[in-house]
C-alpha cells in the first residue's frame, strides 16, 4: 500500500470509499485509489471489474453514491464533465471522440474556440498549440484533416485536445487496444514524457505486460472492489494475474464419469486474418480445431478477436485470409462459407448480441423461434409458411427450455434477456447441431437458468457434439471447457487442456505473458 | 436515456391511429373556422355526399381502389425498411405499360385476355420503375428516398414527351392517345349489376376494385403467410439478424421495392382501363402521396390500408359534393388534411406515443405491459 | 446567338436560379446540422402565399416580406419541434409540410380572395425593381457589353443580388465562424460535440431558423419579381430542384451555387436548346424539351449512383440524435 508520507506533496487524485450500484449490480465496492502527482497510475481488472465505472466517476459520467474525491489535496464535487474538466482533468475514450471531416487543429478547439472567427481562433490556438506540442513530444500535422491521420496519430490528438484543455491529470481508457505495437511504443515515451512535466497519467488497461514496462504503480480491481494495490517495484506479471483472476477454490467443475475423449475433428480454420476499417488486426492469425465430443472456451477479456472469431466461423464475416474446414467441405478467404451453407452442414450459432442479430425483437416468438431455419421443409412449402408447425415446435422449444411465459404468440421484445437467451438456445440446440458456436450464453440471465443452460451445453458435448464457448467470464469457461483457449490481440495466446487451467497460467494468458 | 415506449397491441392499432387521426381532424376543422366555414355542417355534408347516395359510394368506392393501391405500395415498402416516395412516377410508368399493350393489341385480343396482359404490362412496368432506385440502394447505397423524388420527375417528363410526340393521337389538341380498343375497357360496375338484372347509376366505379380487394388479400398472404415476406419483414426490422438467418438484405430491398412499384402500376387499370379509356399523362393525380398518408394511418396493414382507403376515398368524394354544396369551399380542404394526417401519423407520432402510453399507466391498475428486462 | 441573346440568357438564368440558389442555402445549413429538410417545397409554397396576401393586403413590401419571414420560420420550428425535440421521422415531415401546404395555400387563397386560389396581383408598390435602374441603360449603347453586361447583369432586383451576397455569408457562416464550425461537427459527429459541451439541440435548432428565412426568401421572390400573383402550386417542383441542387453541390454553398446555375441555365435555356439537332452519332433528330426538364433529376441520380464521384452527405444526416448518459 503506497502511503504518501507527510510533507510530500498531496496526491493528484484521491478517491475514498467510492460505492457505486446500478440496480442490482455493485459496480464499485468502497474503492480507494490514491494517485501521487507526476505518476503513471496503472488500473487492472477484467470486464465488470469496476474499473471503467471508477474512472468514469472521476471523469464525472457518474455520480457515486457514497465517497469522496480529492483532487490535489482539495475536496471536489464532480457533478458533469465540466466539472472534471475544470478540475483539470481529461479523459481519452476508447471510441475517439472525433470528426472525421474536420482538421487536427479544429478538433481540438472544438467548443473552446478562443474567438468567434475562425481564422482568428486558429490562429490563436495554434500558438498555444505549437509549443505544448513540443514540450509534449506529441506531434499531430494540425492542418491534416482526421480522416487522413494514422490511428496513432488520432490517439495523440485525443491526448492534445486534453492537454489543451488544461488537464493536468490524464485517464486513457484501454489506449493500446488499436494500436500497433511500434505506436504502442510511441505512445509510452509521450507518456513519459508527460509524467516528466509533472502530468498524472491513470492508465486503463487489462494488458499487464503494459503494466510493468510503463506505470509507477498499480490498482488491481476485481468484482468492484480493490484486490491490490502496490508499487510497480514490489509485484511481478504473477502476482498481477493472480490478483486479477483471483482465487477460485471451487470452479463448481462437474466431475464425469470417465475423462472426455474428444473425437474426430469437425471444424478445422487455419490462419485466419481479418482487420477492421482503421487497419487495426482483428484476427491475427488464428488456427482452431474442434472437435467431436468436447466444449472449448474461449477465454480473454472482450475485444481481444473472441466476437470476430465467432463472426468469421459463423459465415457472419469472411476473413481477409485464412481457411475453413467443415466435415468434407473447403472454403478458402475468396469463397467463404455463409449463414445459410453454416447451418446446412448443421453449425448453429448462438450470437453475442441477441437483440442484435439472435431474434427479430418486433416478431412474435413463433416467428423469431424459426429464424435461420425459415426455408427448411418442416416450415415452408412451395413459398407457403407452415404457421402450424411454426407455432408447435416454438411451444416444444419454451416446454423443453423453459421459456416464460409459454406463449408463442408474445412478441419477442416482450420476453426478459434470460427467456430470450433460452429461446434462441433452443432454436439452435434442440436441432442437435454438429457444432455449437456460442457467445456469452449466460450473458443477462438468471442464477437458476444460468445452471440449466450449462446443463444443455454439456448435454450437446455428451451426445458427440462440439460447442465452441466465448464467454467473458471466466468462471463459466472453467467450468463448461474440455479445453481453453486464450486469446489476446487477435492472436491466440496460448491453448490447454482444463486439467492444467490454473489460475495463474490462464492470468498470464489474458494478460499477454506466454505460460511458463 | 430515453426508453422506447411500449404501448399495449390494441392502443398501438386502434388507438394511437385514431388519436392520430382525431388531431389532424381537429386543425382542419380550425382551418375551416378561419376560411368562414362549419366544421360540423362539412362534416356532415361529406359524410352524406360519401355515402348517402348509390353514386356517393360508387364514386368513394372508386376512390378508394386507386388509394388501395399506393397504399399497399407504400406499406410493401415499409416493411421492407424502406421510404417509397416513388409510388406516384411508378404510377405513371405502369399506366404506360398498360398504355401501350392497349394500344398495340386490343383490336386483336378479347377482354378476357387484354384485360390481364394490361394488369400485367402495368405491373411489370411501375416494377421497373421501382427497380433502379431499388439498385442504386443495394448496391451503391444512394439514399432511395432522393432517388425515388427524382424518378418522379423523370416519368413526368418521359410521360410528357411521348404523349405530346410518339403516342398523341392526330389531330387531338391534348396531349392523350387514341382512345383503347373496347377490349381494353374494364366494366364498369354499373354494367354488371345491370346485367344482373340490378339498377345502379353510371359511375366511373369498376371492376377494378375486385383488383383491389385481390390485392390486399395478396399483399396480406404474401407478407404474413409466405417465406419471402418473412424475409422482406426480418430486413426491414433487423438487417442484422436476416443475415445471420441467412437472407440477403439486397435481395429483399430489391423485391420489396419491386412488389411496391408493381403494386402502384395497378392504379392504372383503374384510372386508365376502367375510366379514361386512353392514355394520359396526368392521371395518377397525387394518388402516390395520398397512399403514404393511407399507409401511416393504416398502421401499414392491409386491413388498415383498405379501411384508411376508404375514408380517404369518402373524403375525396366528399369534398368534391361538398365543392359544389358550399360556396367556397374547395377540394384542396382534403389535401389539407391528407397532409395534416401525414403530419401526426408519421412525423409526431412519437409525439402522441409517450403521453398515450403515461394516460394508459394512470389508467389501467396493473403496470402498463413492457418489456420485462431480466 | 447574338449579343442580345445572350444578354437575355443570362439574365434569365440568373433571375430563374434566385429561388433555386436560396432555397438550396437553405437545405444546406439544416442538413449540414443533420436534419433532413424535404419540405423546402413546401416552405417556399407557404411563404410565397404569405407575402402575396399581406402584399395585396397591406400593400407594404416590408410587411410582405415579414410575413413571409414569420411563416417560413414558423414552419421551420415546426420542423424542429417534431423532428429534433421528439425525433420523428425527417423524411415523413418535409412530406407532411409540403402536402399541407400544398392544400392549405388554395384553401385560404379561395376563401380570401375568391379568384380560384390565385391572389390578385401585386401592385409595383410592392414589388421588386431593378436594383439599380440607371445602370443598365446607361451602358445600352455600348457595342457588346451593352447588350451582354447590362441587360445580362446590371439590371436586376436586389434578390438576384442578394441571393449571391447570401451564397458568400452562408460560405462565411459554415467556414469562418465558431458557429459554422460547431454546426458541421454536430452534422457529422454530435456525440463528440456533446461531449464537448456544446448543445447538439442548439445548433440544430438555429440551423433550422436559418433555413426558415432563407425559405422565407425564395418563397416571397416568387410573388415579388416572378410571377405577381401567387398561383396554386406555383413552385413546381423547384424545391426538389434545390435539394437536387444541393446535393450535386455536395453541400457546399458553393457547390450548390454552381449546380443552380447550371440548372437554372438549363431552364432558362430549354426553349432555345430544344430546336437544336442532335449529331447523327446520337440518333439525328431534335432535342426534346422534356430531355431538358429531366436533365437535372438525372443528373443528381448519376451523382448519387457515384458515376460521377461520390457525394457523401454529412454522416449523421437524418440520425436523431439522442444523448447517451
Amino acid at each position: 500500500m503506497t502511503t504518501p508520507s507527510a510533507g510530500a506533496l498531496a496526491p493528484a487524485v484521491l478517491m475514498r470509499g467510492i460505492d457505486k450500484r446500478f440496480g442490482a449490480v455493485q459496480a464499485n465496492r468502497a474503492v480507494d485509489l490514491t494517485v501521487p502527482k507526476g505518476s503513471i497510475h496503472g488500473i487492472v481488472g477484467e470486464n465488470g471489474a469496476g474499473k471503467s465505472t471508477l474512472m468514469s466517476i472521476l471523469y464525472g459520467f457518474y455520480q457515486a453514491d457514497a465517497g469522496q474525491i480529492s483532487i490535489d489535496g482539495r475536496p471536489v464535487q464532480i457533478h458533469g464533465s465540466s466539472d472534471a474538466i475544470a478540475q483539470g482533468v481529461g479523459m481519452v475514450h476508447q471510441h475517439f471522440m472525433l470528426v472525421d471531416t474536420l482538421s487536427a487543429l479544429d478538433n481540438v478547439m472544438l467548443g473552446a474556440e478562443p474567438h468567434w472567427q475562425l481564422t482568428k481562433a486558429r490562429a490563436m490556438v495554434r500558438a498555444r498549440l505549437e509549443p505544448l506540442m513540443q514540450a509534449s513530444g506529441l506531434t499531430v500535422k494540425l492542418d491534416a484533416l482526421v480522416s487522413e491521420l494514422p490511428v496513432g496519430e488520432r490517439q495523440r490528438l485525443e491526448i492534445l485536445k486534453s492537454l489543451y484543455r488544461g488537464a493536468h491529470i490524464l485517464i486513457l481508457d484501454e489506449p493500446t487496444a488499436v494500436l500497433t505495437p511500434a505506436e504502442t511504443e510511441a505512445l509510452f515515451d509521450t507518456l513519459r514524457g508527460l509524467r516528466k512535466q509533472g502530468t498524472t497519467v491513470l492508465l486503463i488497461t487489462h494488458k499487464l505486460k503494459e503494466i510493468m514496462a510503463l506505470c509507477d504503480a498499480v490498482t488491481v480491481m476485481r468484482a468492484g472492489a480493490v484486490v491490490l494495490d502496490s508499487a510497480i517495484t514490489a509485484t511481478s506479471l504473477d502476482g498481477l494475474a493472480e490478483a486479477m483472476v483471483g482465487r477460485r477454490v471451487n470452479l463448481g467443475r462437474e466431475k464425469s464419469a470417465a475423462p472426455h475423449e474428444a473425437g474426430p475433428v469437425l471444424v478445422e480454420a487455419n490462419d485466419l486474418a481479418w482487420h477492421d476499417a482503421l487497419g487495426v488486426p482483428r484476427l491475427d492469425g488464428v488456427s482452431i480445431t474442434l472437435r467431436a465430443g468436447e466444449i472449448v472456451g474461449v477465454a480473454g477479456v472482450s475485444g481481444n478477436g473472441q466476437s470476430e472469431l465467432l463472426d468469421v466461423l459463423s459465415g457472419m464475416h469472411a476473413p481477409d485470409a485464412g481457411t475453413l474446414q467443415v466435415g468434407a467441405q473447403h472454403f478458402d478467404a475468396a469463397h467463404w462459407i455463409d449463414p445459410g451453407r453454416a447451418r446446412a452442414l448443421r453449425v448453429a450459432h448462438v450470437p453475442e448480441d441477441r437483440h442484435l442479430r439472435g431474434l427479430v425483437l418486433p416478431f412474435p416468438a413463433w416467428e423469431s423461434a424459426v429464424l435461420g431455419y425459415q426455408t427448411r421443409p418442416r416450415y415452408s412449402l412451395r413459398g407457403w409458411m407452415k404457421q402450424r408447425a411454426m407455432h408447435d415446435d416454438c411451444a416444444g422449444m419454451m416446454e423443453r427450455y423453459d421459456v416464460r411465459p409459454r406463449n408463442p404468440a408474445l412478441r419477442s421484445s416482450k420476453f426478459s434477456g434470460g427467456n430470450q437467451q433460452k429461446l434462441v438456445l433452443a432454436r439452435e440446440a434442440l436441432p442437435e447441431p454438429q457444432v455449437l458456436l456460442v457467445g456469452q450464453p449466460t450473458r443477462g440471465v438468471d442464477i437458476g437458468a444460468i445452471e440449466f443452460i450449462h446443463g444443455r451445453l454439456r448435454a450437446l458435448r455428451d451426445a458427440g457434439g462440439a460447442v465452441l464457448l466465448v464467454s467473458s467470464e471466466l468462471d463459466e469457461i472453467l467450468a463448461l471447457s474440455d479445453r481453453v483457449i486464450v486469446m489476446n490481440a487477435g492472436r491466440v495466446a496460448g491453448e490447454l487442456p482444463i486439467e492444467q487451467c490454473s489460475e495463474s497460467a490462464l492470468g498470464r494468458l489474458m494478460a499477454g505473458a506466454s505460460v511458463h | 436515456m430515453s426508453q422506447p415506449v411500449e404501448l399495449p397491441r390494441w392502443i398501438d392499432l386502434v388507438v394511437l391511429p385514431a388519436v392520430n387521426l382525431g388531431m389532424a381532424m381537429l386543425v382542419s376543422a380550425v382551418v375551416l373556422v378561419i376560411v368562414g366555414q362549419d366544421p360540423v355542417q362539412v362534416l356532415g355534408l361529406l359524410i352524406k355526399g360519401a355515402f348517402g347516395s348509390r353514386a356517393g359510394l360508387s364514386y368513394t368506392l372508386y376512390y378508394a381502389t386507386t388509394f388501395v393501391f399506393t397504399g399497399l405500395s407504400v406499406a410493401v415498402a415499409f416493411h421492407g425498411g424502406l421510404f417509397n416516395i416513388g409510388a406516384e412516377g411508378q404510377a405513371q410508368i405502369g399506366g404506360l405499360g398498360a398504355g401501350l399493350a392497349a394500344l398495340a393489341l386490343a383490336a386483336y385480343l378479347p377482354a378476357w385476355l387484354m384485360l390481364p396482359l394490361m394488369v400485367l404490362a402495368a405491373m411489370v412496368f411501375g416494377m421497373a420503375w421501382a427497380a433502379v432506385p431499388a439498385a442504386l440502394q443495394a448496391w451503391r447505397g444512394s439514399h432511395v428516398v432522393i432517388t425515388t423524388i427524382m424518378f418522379n420527375f423523370l416519368a413526368a417528363a418521359l410521360m410528357g414527351y411521348l404523349l405530346v410526340n410518339t403516342l398523341k393521337e392526330p389531330g387531338n389538341m391534348a396531349p392523350e392517345s387514341r382512345a383503347f380498343g373496347d377490349s381494353a375497357r374494364m366494366p364498369g360496375v354499373h354494367e354488371l349489376l345491370a346485367w344482373l338484372g340490378l339498377d345502379w347509376p353510371k359511375t366511373p366505379l369498376n371492376l377494378s376494385v375486385l383488383l383491389a380487394v385481390l390485392a390486399a388479400v395478396g399483399v396480406y398472404l404474401a407478407l404474413f403467410k409466405s417465406q419471402p415476406g418473412y424475409a422482406l419483414r426480418a430486413v426491414g426490422f433487423s438487417p442484422e439478424a436476416a443475415r445471420y438467418a441467412g437472407i440477403a438484405p439486397k435481395v429483399q430491398i430489391m423485391r420489396s421495392m419491386m412488389l411496391s412499384g408493381a403494386l402502384a402500376g395497378l392504379v392504372a387499370i383503374n384510372e386508365l382501363a376502367g375510366v379514361q379509356g386512353r392514355l394520359l399523362a396526368e392521371f395518377v393525380a397525387g394518388a402516390g402521396f395520398a397512399g403514404i398518408a393511407v399507409s401511416l394511418i393504416g398502421r401499414n396493414h392491409p386491413t388498415g390500408i383498405v379501411l384508411a382507403s376508404l375514408l380517404f376515398g369518402a373524403l375525396y368524394q366528399g369534398g368534391a359534393e361538398l365543392a359544389f354544396e358550399i360556396q367556397g369551399f374547395s377540394r384542396d380542404m382534403v389535401f389539407t388534411l391528407q397532409g395534416l394526417i401525414v403530419l401526426f401519423a408519421g412525423a409526431m407520432a412519437k409525439v402522441a406515443a409517450p403521453a398515450l402510453g403515461r394516460i394508459y399507466k394512470t389508467f389501467s391498475r396493473h403496470p402498463a405491459v413492457g418489456a420485462a428486462h431480466g | 446567338m447574338d449579343e442580345v441573346a445572350l444578354g437575355s440568357l443570362i439574365a434569365s438564368t440568373l433571375r430563374v436560379s434566385t429561388p433555386l440558389i436560396l432555397c438550396a442555402l437553405a437545405g444546406t445549413l439544416s442538413e449540414r446540422s443533420g436534419v433532413i429538410d424535404l419540405g423546402l417545397e413546401g416552405k417556399m409554397l407557404m411563404t410565397a402565399f404569405a407575402a402575396a396576401s399581406v402584399g395585396v393586403a397591406s400593400n407594404s413590401l416590408v410587411l410582405a416580406l415579414a410575413a413571409a419571414l414569420l411563416v417560413g420560420v414558423a414552419l421551420s420550428m415546426l420542423h424542429g419541434y417534431a423532428c429534433v425535440s421528439h425525433r420523428g421521422d425527417q423524411v415523413v415531415l418535409g412530406m407532411a409540410i409540403t402536402m399541407t401546404a400544398a392544400g392549405l395555400t388554395v384553401v385560404l387563397g379561395i376563401a380570401w380572395f375568391n379568384q380560384g386560389g390565385q391572389t390578385p396581383p401585386l401592385t409595383d408598390a410592392v414589388r421588386l425593381g431593378p436594383l439599380f435602374p440607371g445602370l443598365a441603360a446607361a451602358v445600352k449603347d455600348t457595342p457588346f457589353v451593352g447588350p451582354v453586361v447590362g441587360n445580362g447583369l446590371l439590371g436586376h432586383d436586389a434578390f438576384v443580388y442578394g441571393a449571391l451576397a447570401l451564397v458568400a455569408v452562408v460560405w462565411w457562416l459554415l467556414y469562418r465562424t465558431r458557429f459554422g464550425l460547431r454546426l458541421r461537427a454536430a452534422g457529422e459527429n454530435p456525440a463528440m460535440v456533446d461531449a464537448a459541451g456544446v448543445s447538439v439541440l442548439k445548433m440544430r435548432y438555429a440551423a433550422l431558423a436559418l433555413n426558415g428565412v432563407l425559405s422565407a426568401l425564395a418563397g416571397s421572390y416568387l410573388v415579388l419579381a416572378l410571377t405577381p400573383s401567387f398561383i396554386p402550386n406555383m413552385t413546381a417542383g423547384r424545391g426538389y430542384m434545390a435539394l437536387a441542387a444541393m446535393i450535386f453541390g455536395k453541400w457546399h454553398p458553393l457547390g450548390a451555387l454552381a449546380a443552380c446555375w447550371l440548372f437554372g441555365f438549363l431552364e432558362a435555356a430549354a426553349i432555345q436548346l430544344q430546336g437544336v439537332v442532335l449529331p447523327a452519332a446520337l440518333g439525328g433528330g431534335q432535342v426534346p424539351v422534356q430531355a431538358i426538364q429531366a436533365l437535372p433529376y438525372l443528373m443528381t441520380v448519376v451523382l448519387l449512383a457515384g458515376f460521377i464521384g461520390r457525394a457523401y452527405a454529412p454522416k449523421a444526416l437524418g440520425t436523431p440524435y439522442v444523448k447517451e448518459r
